[in-house]
């Protein structure tokens, strides 16, 4: 029981990161009907923009997250304007293409900039563990959490009460009805793009906190996608709950099969193999709209 | 004796074409005077709507483009201007089909129409006093709850929950709070019972009235828009077929058999009046 209980919270705890990358993917989803598959890579570059601001400038942990927060947001705008603003009525499987191509630039230029190497960050969080009832769960394990949940609840706060966040909704459901009322949608798209490339930021910094990073942290990006689909694309609150639920059975699976089977490896398996089987009964994902397009 | 004061809205042989290849405004021509209300009917496929979308810059999101031809709003040419900024500057398409965004509520829809408020100090002036831009969020609601008291009674609930008059009434509702000073009206009869019509086109002719809003009406319910109207055009297949004061469009017999559905005074079947549409063509 108290087994179950441990890999239930530890997974959800977890699943609260998955979820604010998944949000990366559906911010600009939802705005421009494009897939950013450079997510990952936005994540890893705002990591090494938080390392470096500890490592080379010495400032403390908030600051640096504050930085990879501004050369994020820079980051996707500038791509927003460059790349994607001249793309604009294109298909959005020739945008999907130029966001893999993105992504291998993004981790080339990291390499170039930082080099292949293992970096980790400084200790930022306490090493006692923290007890709820009869569930220990690590620090690094949590605070990074909390972080990415205040990320989500914020981003969630500006899409339903501000102007701009209904602007962009408004955006997102019908752009000519939008552009015609005077909203320039234009600047929707920009707005989405540095939105996504913040979250992707922030969860980039704390999953760096907990595990360390490399050019190659992107990958995470991908190995999230199936949160993405799960929470059908098109609502945060469809990601919240996504990655709670990917989380926690990545944990059973990993709790409860790994040490059947030898070898193990059931954790990186089993959220896919859920996937499959949900997308099966549910080809729009839990939360998503029907007419959420697949590839 | 001055001079006649230019028309706030000139169109002038405006051709459009779709994809490249289908033209549909084949040199149409209309003026829309300062403070009236103007009728552009014609058959369904005509080119009504897409006459709208040439104002207000939603043409080239349909892959559509003005190849010859010009808009002209008090004087400026309207080209090269993207749709956000055609709206600042006054002209508020409420499109056919109303297009109310389902997903947000109703005081959502109505407070994205800010976005189109006056951008030039002389717009401001002229919508004075309610013009208060951002911060003025409350009295343009109040002055749409005012037109629409069915619209305060809902207000927190979704555009996409209205019925289809509510619906109507929203995306007229987010026209005031725009405060343009021309209003595209598409088809606002469009699926609503008699009775709706009438409340509608009243509100319409009140808004014309009280706001003072030059108001571009498209309609097939050619009854109603030449109540309302003082001038109408009639267009058939691209362009302007017929055109006047809507006392001599009332009386001219075609009219009074295609638009009007009657023949000798009596009231003709719509199936008849359609049978007849599809034969006879505007003078050709
Ligand atoms: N987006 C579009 N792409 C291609 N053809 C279009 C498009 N919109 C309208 N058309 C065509 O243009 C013609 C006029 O359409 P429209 O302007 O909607 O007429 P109306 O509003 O008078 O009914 C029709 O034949 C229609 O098929
Ligand atoms: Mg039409």
């Amino acid at each position: 029981m108290d087994l179950l209980l441990q890999l239930l919270a530890s997974g959800a705890v977890t699943g609260c990161i998955y979820a604010l990358i998944a949000i990366g993917f559906v911010v600009v989803y939802k705005a421009t009907g494009v897939i950013n598959f450079a997510t990952g890579e936005l994540m890893m570059l705002g990591s090494f923009f938080a390392w470096t601001a500890m490592t080379a400038a010495q400032v403390p942990f908030v600051a640096a997250l504050l930085v990879a927060i501004a050369g994020a947001a820079a980051v996707g705008a500038v791509v927003e304007r460059v790349v994607l603003r001249p793309l604009l009525g294109q298909r959005a499987i020739s945008v999907i293409m130029v966001t893999i191509g993105l992504s291998s630039i993004f981790k080339g230029l990291a390499q170039i900039l930082w080099s292949g190497e293992y970096r980790s960050f400084p200790p930022i969080w306490p090493r006692r563990p923290i007890t709820l009832g009869p569930v220990l769960l690590p620090a690094r394990q949590v605070y990074p959490s909390l972080i990415a949940l205040a990320a989500i609840l914020l981003l969630a706060l500006l899409f339903r009460f501000t102007r701009t966040g209904t602007a962009m909704r408004a955006t997102a459901a019908d752009q000519a009805t939008a552009f015609g009322m005077g909203i320039d949608i234009r600047r929707m798209f920009s707005l989405s793009w540095v939105l996504a490339a913040v979250s992707a930021a922030i969860s980039g910094v704390v999953i760096g906190t907990i595990g360390g990073i490399s050019p190659q942290l992107g990958a995470v990006g991908l190995r999230i996608f199936p949160v993405v689909i799960l929470g059908g694309l098109d609502s945060i609150g469809g990601a919240l709950v996504g990655g709670i639920v990917m989380g926690i059975l990545e944990n059973l699976a990993g709790g409860y099969l790994d040490p059947l089977l030898p070898g193990g490896g059931v954790k990186e398996v089993a959220p896919f193999v859920a996937l499959v089987l949900i997308l099966m009964v549910r080809p729009y994902g839990l939360f998503g709209t029907r007419d959420v397009e697949r590839l | 004796m001055t001079a006649p004061a230019p028309p706030l809205l000139a169109v002038n042989n405006l051709e459009v074409v779709y994809h490249h290849s289908v033209q549909v405004l084949k040199g149409l021509s209309l003026a829309v005077p300062e403070g009236r209300i103007v009728a552009l009917l014609g058959s369904n496929g005509a080119g009504k709507t897409t006459a709208l979308k040439a104002i207000s810059g939603l043409l080239p999101l349909e892959n559509g483009a003005i190849e010859a031809g010009a808009v002209t709003y008090r004087g400026q040419d309207l080209a090269g201007l993207l749709p956000h900024q055609i709206a600042r500057r006054g002209i508020f398409q409420v499109r056919e089909g109303r297009h109310v965004f389902e997903d947000l509520t109703v005081e959502e829809n109505l407070l994205c129409a800010t976005y189109a408020r006056p951008s030039t100090p002389a717009r401001w002036r002229r919508n004075a006093p309610g013009a208060t831009g951002r911060g003025g969020k409350a009295v343009e609601l109040d002055r749409v709850y005012d037109y629409f008291p069915r619209l305060r009674e809902r207000r927190g609930g979704l555009g996409g929950y209205l019925s289809g008059g509510e619906q109507q009434m929203l995306a007229i509702g987010r026209a005031l709070v725009a405060g343009p000073d021309l209003m595209l009206l598409d088809e606002p009869s469009l699926g609503l019972s008699p009775l709706l019509v009438e409340e509608i086109f009243a509100i319409v002719e009140r808004i014309n009235r009280e706001q003072g809003t030059t108001i571009l009406l498209v309609e097939q319910n050619a009854h109603m828009a030449l109540q309302l109207a003082s001038h109408g055009y009639i267009m058939e297949n691209g362009k302007v077929v017929l055109d006047g004061p809507v006392e001599r469009l009332r009386q001219d017999r075609d009219v009074q058999e295609f638009y009007l559905g009657r023949r000798g005074g009596q009231a003709k079947s719509y199936r008849e009046v359609k049978h007849y549409k599809r034969r006879k063509r505007w003078l050709s």
